[in-house]
């Protein structure tokens, strides 16, 4: 089963700081508030014309900086539903599980990309397509895509507290 | 068989299994939780899980430090849900306005330990490696699991080796050390690794140098950082420490994805140029870089040692910019306020404000206007870091902030210290 994505390219080490300001984390304090500032200072045009299914595919080490969640969820509510990336930060990595976001870690696709193109994801078999050019990756631990499936680590524990 | 590394032999432990592999997914349950001003955003999340009790309310610490005292109305309505919440579900070890920087305080008061494993909801949780801790930082969903289940999965990171040998020169601290290692390896150097410190060097440095290079870790991508512990940090938590500890140390036949050598001697004063801290380059090389703030804070490098070694600079001499002095700690401030460390600072034209992250963050008293450059003593000089993201910061050692406050540019310390 593969699914039809636009994506947005972004380079390396592109940092929370970036993804979203510090100067938001105590003043926008209701999450569908945070995709207005998403990407601010790195590209104003995301915010406006993300759409729902939307992916990022960036170079190495995205989300390096902050533990700020926000930097996740804000390009969660602006539609993104996957990130792809030549690398992680860790933390960075996490939160996007925790938040039903999937993490891929590919590092040829960046170069493969440019913002706008329609790229697909086969998540079952990790391989992406451009095109005609397929790239391989390693889809996530049983444990991992366990919370991504349940949409995230808070679905898993309301209903492991709601029943 | 090979041996052990720090971070797999600490993840086993906290996770109840007898040995883990790097790779190796965990349920780790860690000793002791933190968060500071986002608890009450955590606080949210938590109670959309249906859990209505922390499950171990003794394992939390909440400082309240990043905006403080309370800026703004919204920040004061901030902490007031957090100390509520403090009192509903009997938090213990909750620190208010004015103690300090939640890593700083979290070491003063002892309340993690060697060989125990620490998450906080901070990027700077690596900080706790100076004592031989395991410190991680998380987000805060994660956070809120925590509170609600008290373990969290994760993969057993890969570590690397870093060895520092010889002796620092006078004006090198272990800043230099921590920006000399990102800047030659980059800010992904450490990606998820934990790294972990070895060689002669270490027995040299004091408690408050030791803490700043795991801290730095963060800056480098890495997912924890250690420090093997030795008599001096017995010694500093001997006084407050609440329960017994066994330290624990990597096997001599460990084996690391990939070792590192930092001869320290050969060092000089670096400074990171604006937007990334491995932008780095010799503080020497860049006086033609003009500052018009200079601040001397945060959890790497506001502590006592750092007031002093601006201190040593400044002394008889006057700042030509603002120049702002935030103390990590109400004990670093107390500290330098009786031994005249702080009169020094005042002298000179410094200003002194509540101990906590400052502007670090761009969250409270202290930003920048846009197109000024800053030279400060923290971790991360992210674009926008400091509020508007026409500032640049530079970061740098105490010396170097001190002595680029005296002349307005970026500014080895060298001339001021003889
Ligand atoms: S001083 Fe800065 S880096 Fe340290 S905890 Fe505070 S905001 Fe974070």
């Amino acid at each position: 089963m593969t699914s039809s994505h636009r994506a947005w390219a972004y380079g390396d080490n592109v940092n929370t700081d970036v993804i979203f300001p510090g100067k938001y984390t105590y003043k926008v304090r209701d999450p569908k508030d945070f995709a207005a500032h998403a990407l601010e200072d790195l590209d104003p045009s995301f915010a406006t014309q993300a759409r729902p299914g939307d992916v990022i595919v960036a170079g190495r080490n995205w989300g390096c900086g902050s533990s700020r969640e926000q930097a996740v969820t804000a390009l969660k509510y602006a539609g993104v539903v996957a990130i792809i990336a030549a690398s992680f930060n860790g933390l960075y990595f996490r939160n996007c599980v925790n938040n039903g976001v999937l993490p891929i870690v590919c590092p040829g696709l960046r170069d493969a990309v440019a913002t706008g193109d329609i790229i697909r994801i086969d998540q079952a078999a990790g391989e992406i397509f451009v095109g005609e050019a397929r790239f391989t990756y390693t889809p996530p631990p049983p444990g991992v895509q366990a919370i991504l499936d349940a949409g995230g680590l808070l679905p898993m524990l309301q209903a492991r507290f709601r029943g | 068989m090979t041996g052990y590394t720090f971070a797999e032999k600490a993840l086993a432990r906290a996770a109840g299994v007898a040995s883990a592999r790097a790779g190796d997914l965990l349920d780790v349950r860690p000793d002791v939780i933190f968060s500071h001003d986002n608890t009450a955003a955590i606080r949210k999340t938590f109670l959309q899980t249906g859990a209505q009790r922390i499950l171990h309310p003794e394992r939390v610490c909440i400082t309240l430090d990043h905006a403080v005292p309370a800026p703004t109305t919204d920040h004061a309505l901030n902490h007031a849900e957090i100390r509520a919440w403090v009192a509903e579900q009997g938090i213990r070890h909750f620190f208010e306005v004015g103690r300090g920087i939640c890593h700083q305080v979290i070491s003063e008061e002892a309340l993690v330990l060697p060989g125990e494993v620490i998450f906080g909801s901070d990027s700077h949780t690596p900080h706790f490696g100076w004592m031989g801790a395991f410190g991680m930082g998380v987000g805060r969903t994660e956070m809120a699991a925590l509170w609600a289940v008290g373990e969290l999965w994760l993969r057993v990171p890969e570590s690397m080796r870093v060895t520092l040998t010889g002796a620092l020169s006078p004006g090198v601290t272990t800043k230099d050390v921590s920006l000399h290692l990102i800047g030659a390896h980059g800010i992904d150097g450490g990606e998820y690794r934990s790294v972990e410190f070895a060689g002669d060097a270490l027995d040299a440095l004091s408690i408050d140098e030791r803490s700043v290079l795991p801290n730095m870790m963060a800056e480098f991508g890495a997912m924890s950082a250690y420090m093997p512990p030795n008599q001096r940090v017995f010694d500093y938590l001997e006084a407050k420490r609440q329960r017994n500890y066994t330290p624990l140390y990597p096997d001599a036949d460990a084996e690391y994805a990939e070792d590192i050598h930092i001869d320290i001697g050969s060092l000089r004063p670096v400074v990171a140029r604006p937007h990334q801290p491995d932008n780095v380059a010799p503080a020497g090389d860049l006086y033609g870089e003009v500052v018009q703030q200079a601040f001397l804070g945060t959890c790497t490098n506001g502590k006592y040692e750092d007031l002093v070694a601006a201190a040593r600079v400044l002394k008889g001499r006057r700042v030509s910019i603002r120049t702002l002095v935030i103390p990590s700690s109400a004990e670093a401030l107390k500290r330098a306020a009786a031994d005249g460390t702080l009169s020094i600072l005042l002298e000179a034209g410094a200003t002194i404000g509540t101990p906590g992250c400052g502007p670090c963050m761009g969250n409270h008293m202290g930003v920048p206007a846009p197109g000024e450059a800053t030279i400060s003593s923290a971790n991360r000089n992210f674009k926008g870091r400091m509020g508007t993201s026409d500032a640049s910061i530079y970061l740098a050692n105490p010396y170097v902030v001190a002595a680029s406050a005296i002349t307005g540019r970026i500014t080895d310390p060298g001339e001021f210290l003889s």
